[in-house]
């Protein structure tokens, strides 16, 4: 049998699951819907935990936000595990040649002392904030519901860790691989004025028990600040002052926060088009969070770029906020 | 020139150093549950990591194996590749897997992202979340894989509905239910060392090589391209256990009690990968009783030797366990067979071929014992008389599997064990689940057993024809009931023009 007349003839039974065609009508599904929509389980749990014996395994009520459906956070981009990995290796792929060629060059011997305490002081020490939302996002992941929501916060925590992992070589291209200047950072994150805001802000999130409040504090109100602010105006700086060769390293976390936002941006607007008590509700967070973040940053602001620095980072998030439909 | 780090020094530079010690906060109030399971975690910074493997290398080697999964799988689909397998009750194995098996899989990436954060050890954790985003990786390219089929076979279509209610499917769900709702340390003993370590040869090896034997490109893709995210598991199972006795010497007799409950608790769930060995797959790989004794008693036995020395022993009721391997699939099997048209795919006897096989490989119980009970069949069907059981059958509040098994010594007679607590009396299929209940009675009495629920009036009605049609959306006697004359079977037919 050849394989024109097998595909001629084969009428299939079905397109496609039927968690699948409920949602979405009897037609070919994509390989995203297949791979995410109504995956988890959602009934029937047998057991309480024993680390939170008044919830169910799965249980909404982790988060004061309410969903009629939790996959309505659908991904605009898309990513399901395939083209998620394929997405990200090819980010790193640019990123390992810009490493590459920067070490070859030895580029670092271009950058001034000054320079070079610029980045131990003001972009090493992210590192530690990098591994904080890892953590914020894998917690969202195991507590969130529906796998749309749990798998994006899953790839933006291992996309954390990564980032950490770079910052951790630009340390190390800076002293050679003694690991100094990462000793240095952790010294300054550690007790440095103008990082225990920071720190404080982090550990903070770190023992806040509501996931989804997590996700608003670190993903919608921090980095959006913190990427302003560092790969945005500190990178304008570097750049203006002669040390353009530091953007190579840095690259991917730019490209990164591109991607992040249209994720981050659809899940805002989602949460805030459900119902007027999710946007209350947001608009209380992001309220609470934006003043606690714009507080524990503003010494960092002001000592790595200037005393307006903070405020511009804070129009970039009212506005991306508003863009969502928030707080208008 | 710049100084050469070797890989030890530079992972912990590029992640173990990421961690900090807390000055705002009660830093156990973000890693809340270390302590309640009694474990004692003296220094987590002795943890060694088993893989070194840092972001960019992973997306790099994970993307590529993706790239060329889904290569194979467009072009299975472009081929009409499930034209290729042996039989069409091979598939009938693959409707097994995908409501039983890749559920697990989405379960195992829930509980590896929830232990991936609560950890306090980084080392650990970063090798937990690894883990995570592996097994998601895991039921998706299984649901990818089983696509294709969905399209021209049925009792695949509702895999996700069914896990979450159909009675026997919620044996693997309480399984990993169970380790789920267990601290996060016994979780990694339950899943990373006894499931991962240890049990995942005895599922995966018999399935992937059993999709290989019988024509399945789909299944043998991605069971190979998994292999080496197993590999990672593994190493992992292997370092928590060592890690948890090296730590102090009173994790010793918790991590013995976890053994002792996950090895019969996974014996039991290994029951459906017995019966697909022994009677699903048309071309036999080797038997259960085989399999079992070169991954478990072989394997196992080697690694227990070696863990001798931390005053870790075999898992408590081994000696059942061994006697089990020479019944299991024909007590389940037939189980399915009589109860098939509450099944959500087909059952048959097995033909004089494979009858012979089973004789051939079971020499001291098939012939005595259940070949008898197929020549009885063969007679009724022969009568046109296919018989099927209509009671609904009393399940193990544990295990939560029918009463099928019998007790080893005496094959003849069905095990029943049971345990009166707080004035109620629970039912088990052995001493094994006996055991485990009677540990944690609080746990065990909240199990959403399928068959109480029914009885209850939870699960729609009035009668098993409406539970099986609309709650659990079956489509009777096209999804189940005997291969002959199902639509399924008619298909294959008119696709390979026989009669
Ligand atoms: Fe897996
Ligand atoms: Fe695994
Ligand atoms: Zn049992």
């Amino acid at each position: 049998m050849s394989i024109e007349i097998k595909t001629a003839t084969l009428e299939p039974v079905r397109n496609t699951f039927a968690h699948i065609e409920r949602r979405f009508g009897d037609k070919p599904a994509t390989r995203y819907q297949e791979a995410t929509y109504d995956v988890a389980s959602e009934t029937n749990f047998h057991y309480r935990p024993l680390w939170q014996p008044d919830k169910l395994l799965q249980d909404a009520s982790r988060t004061r936000l309410v969903m009629a459906d939790w996959y309505a956070f659908r991904d605009p981009r898309q990513f399901y595990y395939g083209t998620y990995v394929q997405s990200r290796a090819k980010m790193q792929e640019a990123a390992e040649s810009s490493y590459a060629f920067f070490e070859k060059r030895d580029l670092a011997r271009l950058l001034s002392d000054d320079h070079k305490t610029q980045l131990i002081r003001y972009l090493l020490p992210l590192r530690h904030v990098e591994q904080t939302a890892n953590l914020n996002n894998v917690y969202g992941t195991g507590q969130g519901m529906g796998t749309a929501l749990t798998q994006a916060m899953l790839y933006n925590g291992m996309d954390r860790l990564g980032i950490a992992q770079y910052l951790s070589r630009i340390g190390l291209i800076l002293d050679g691989n003694t690991a100094e200047s990462l000793a240095q950072a952790k010294q300054l994150w550690m007790d440095a004025d103008i990082w225990q805001g920071l720190r404080a802000l982090c550990e903070e999130m770190l023992v806040t028990e509501d996931w989804f409040e997590v996700v608003v504090a670190q993903d919608m109100v921090l980095d959006t600040l913190v990427y302003d602010l560092v790969y945005s105006q500190l990178d304008a700086q570097l750049a203006d002052s002669g040390a353009q060769d530091v953007a190579m390293l840095t690259e991917f976390m730019q490209d990164w926060w591109k991607d992040n936002q249209r994720w981050g941006d659809a899940v805002l607007k989602t949460a805030t088009a459900e119902s007027a008590d999710n946007k209350a509700l947001l608009e209380q967070w992001l309220t609470l969070w934006r003043g606690k973040a714009a507080e524990a940053l503003a010494p960092l602001a002001t000592e790595m770029l200037d005393e307006q620095a903070l405020e511009r980072a804070l129009a970039v998030l009212d506005k991306r906020l508003n863009k969502a439909g928030l707080f208008r | 020139m710049a100084k050469k780090l070797n890989i030890k020094e530079k992972y912990r530079l590029l992640t173990r150093d990421l961690d900090w010690e807390f000055s705002y906060q009660d830093r156990k109030k973000a890693f809340p549950y270390e302590e309640f399971e009694g474990i004692k975690i003296t220094d987590w910074s002795k943890w060694e990591d088993p893989f070194r493997l840092t972001m960019d290398s992973y997306w790099k080697y994970q993307a590529e194996k993706e790239k060329k999964l889904y290569a194979i799988f467009d072009a299975f689909q472009q081929n009409n590749g499930h034209l290729n397998v042996s039989d069409p009750r091979y598939v009938n194995a693959l409707k097994v897997f995908l409501t039983g098996v890749s559920p697990l899989e989405y379960q195992a990436y829930q509980g590896f992202a929830h232990v991936g954060r609560q950890f306090g050890g980084v080392g650990a954790r970063v090798a937990c979340q690894m883990q995570a985003i592996d097994e998601l990786r895991h039921v998706q390219t299984q649901i990818h894989a089983m696509s294709h089929y969905n399209k021209y076979f049925d009792g695949l279509q509702e895999f996700s509905h069914m896990h979450d209610r159909v009675w026997y499917l919620s044996v693997p769900k309480s399984f990993f239910n169970d380790a789920r709702a267990a601290g996060p340390f016994e979780f990694m003993i339950a899943i990373g060392f006894s499931f991962e370590y240890v049990l995942t040869n005895l599922l995966f090896v018999p399935f992937m090589s059993g999709a290989a034997h019988n024509g399945d490109m789909a299944t043998v893709t991605f069971g190979f391209s998994a292999q080496s995210d197993e590999a990672r598991h593994m190493t992992l199972g292997l370092e928590v256990i060592k890690f948890l006795l090296e730590q102090h010497e009173d994790n010793v007799p918790i991590v013995q009690k976890w053994i002792d409950k996950w090895f019969w608790r996974g014996t039991r769930l290994l029951t459906i990968v017995a019966m697909m060995m022994d009677y699903m797959l048309p071309n036999k790989v080797m038997s259960w009783k085989e399999a079992w004794e070169v991954y478990f008693e072989e394997a196992g036995g080697a690694l227990f030797k070696d863990l001798a020395r931390y005053g870790i022993r075999m898992p408590k009721y081994s000696d059942v366990i061994e006697k089990e391997k020479e019944h299991l699939s024909h007590q389940a099997w037939w189980t399915f067979y009589t109860h098939g048209h509450a099944a959500g795919f087909h059952t048959w006897i097995p033909t004089d071929e494979e009858l012979d096989w089973l004789s051939e490989k079971y020499p001291d119980t098939f012939d005595k014992y259940y070949r008898p009970r197929w020549e009885l069949a063969k007679e009724l069907e022969a009568k046109g008389e296919r018989f099927y059981t209509s009671g609904l059958p009393q399940l193990c509040q544990t295990c939560q599997i029918p009463m099928l098994f019998t007790e080893m010594d005496n094959p003849g007679e069905i095990c029943y064990r049971d345990h009166v607590h707080e004035g109620e009396r629970y039912h088990f299929c052995s001493d094994g689940c006996h055991d485990i209940f009677v540990d944690e009675p609080e746990k065990y009495v909240q199990a959403w057993l399928p068959v109480h629920q029914i009885l209850q009036g939870n699960c729609g009605g009035p009668g098993v024809e409406e539970v099986l049609s609309e709650y659990y959306r079956m489509n009777l006697g096209v999804d189940n009931m005997d291969m002959k004359g199902s639509p399924d079977e008619k298909r294959w037919k008119q696709w390979k023009g026989v009669a």
